[in-house]
């Protein structure tokens, strides 16, 4: 029981994929501008790393070694399209903001990486989790990342108003940096400093 | 069978994309009516929003559709400005028909303002009724801004040079600055712009800073967005292409004439 605990949680604080493996940036800068669409492709993301991890685990034993790669491509790309499929027709608004970036899940490091190193060599049901884990540890970032970009950036949450801008008669002057991608990297660069204080075995060591 | 020989990849290859291809195309053609549905849907949401008829942006289903009961959809040959009454409008595409060789026409570079380069021969225009009269003629219009092609609705007094709302639902302008075209103050202030002049020449205008209300002329007058020059001046030029002969000039001189009857 307490391994599959830690197969979930090790990838969400200790071994996060973004964090501290600086994997899956291009999206999480891409994406993250309002907390809705964040939580929406964090929900993709966890969908397409745990599914691809399960069925490529299932045949692992029958992919012969010299396609593996793009056997894991298959899976993973048609996972993805049905992903995206499924967005377009039950939460079109979302996936319309979301536009190319469902698609890209694809080029999504994290997906791939965590099929070729764990899925590969582990059953079925610890490779699910393990997908599951990885695709936590990406949305929690997401999420946080998305979460002050939209607070400070359009001064909403959910689309819900939080602090009245000045544009619209309220006392908040939205911080324009916020809705531009650099600043998902200087957001992400706190989150990873924050990981560090807490937990020093993180840092490189000199 | 030896997974790793040459027939086992090629069977293990095989096997993956059959079982692969039949997964996506059947959510893909099951999915299809659901993603056309909300694809009008959203078109029909933007168009009544952008017309002022709808001001909840998460509206329902329903609310569209009762909404949209007093809209009537016709298509409109841009050239005479007649309108193609046996033309099904849900069959007309207009973003795929612009870029159609078949459908479009090239812009020649002098008449381009909006920066579109071609344009569909016929177009689409929703009249929307109150009393059995036409109280609104909305057009799609689009062109470009600084970055991305800016699609939005503007929405015609039956004067045809009064504006009742004007709004834009797809584009890439930048956050904070051009995308300020969202603005619903911002927007708010087009209600009442008169686009043409007295010889229905369209004369709207964008300035700098904000309108002077005292001056002559100022109801052709509109304030421009602040830090994004480029922009606002996209929007001016495509409100000028549209309304123009190269537009829905033809169709709107035909509607004033009294020629078109809905």
């Amino acid at each position: 029981m307490s391994k599959l605990k830690e197969v979930i949680w090790t990838p969400v604080f200790k071994n996060n994929p973004i964090a501290l493996q600086i994997l899956g940036i291009c999206s999480a800068l891409a994406v993250t501008t309002k907390l809705e669409t964040s939580l929406v492709m964090g929900g993709a993301v966890i969908a397409v790393i745990g599914l691809s991890n399960l069925f490529v685990s299932i045949i692992r034993n029958h992919i012969p070694s010299s396609i593996r790669i793009i056997v894991q491509m298959t899976i993973i790309a048609s996972l993805v399209i049905l992903a995206d499929q499924f967005l377009k027709a039950f939460l079109f608004d979302v996936s319309k903001g979301l536009s190319v970036y469902v698609g890209l899940i694809i080029t999504n490091c994290i997906v791939m990486g965590r099929a070729e190193a764990y899925a590969m060599k582990n059953g079925p049901l610890m490779s699910f989790l393990d997908g599951i884990g990885n695709g936590i540890g990406y949305s929690i970032i997401l999420i946080a990342v998305g979460f002050f970009r939209e607070l400070f950036g359009s001064g909403k949450l959910m689309g819900y108003s939080i602090l009245p801008l000045t544009s619209e008669g309220g006392w908040y002057q939205a911080n324009g940096m916020m809705l531009l991608s650099p600043s998902a990297f200087f957001l992400i660069g706190l989150f990873i400093w924050v990981l560090r204080t807490f937990d020093k075995s993180q840092v490189e060591e000199e | 069978m030896a997974t790793n020989s040459t027939f086992g990849t090629l069977g293990v290859a095989a096997v993956l994309c059959v079982v692969c291809s039949v997964m996506v195309s059947t959510t893909a053609v099951k999915l299809k009516p659901m993603q056309e549905q909300n694809k009008s849907l959203d078109i029909k949401k933007n168009l009544l929003i952008s017309a002022g008829l709808l001001k909840n942006t998460k509206a329902t289903k329903s609310e569209i559709l009762s909404a949209f009961e007093k809209v009537d959809v016709k298509v409109v040959d841009l050239g005479s400005g007649s309108l193609l009454e046996d033309v099904n409008p849900n069959k007309v595409d207009l973003k795929k028909e612009a870029k159609d060789p078949n459908f479009n026409i090239i812009i020649p570079g002098n008449k381009d303002i909006a920066k579109i380069k071609t344009r569909a021969k016929r177009s689409k225009v929703y009249f929307v009724k109150a009393d059995g009269e036409v109280s609104m003629i909305v057009l799609p219009v689009y062109g470009k801004g600084l970055w991305s092609t800016m699609y939005g609705f503007l929405a015609l007094a039956p004067d045809t040079k009064t504006v009742k709302g004007f709004g834009f639902y797809e584009h890439g302008e930048t956050p904070g600055l051009g995308g300020e075209i969202d603005n619903p103050r911002w927007k708010s202030l087009w209600k009442g712009k008169e686009l043409f002049g007295e010889n229905f020449e369209p004369v709207i205008t964008i300035v700098k800073g904000a309108v002077d209300h005292s001056a002559e002329g100022s109801q052709s007058k509109m304030d421009s967005l602040s830090g994004a020059t480029i922009t606002s001046k996209g929007v001016e030029a495509l409100l000028r292409y549209w309304v123009s002969d190269s537009g829905y000039g033809h169709f709107l001189e035909k509607f004033r004439n009294g020629e078109i009857q809905i």
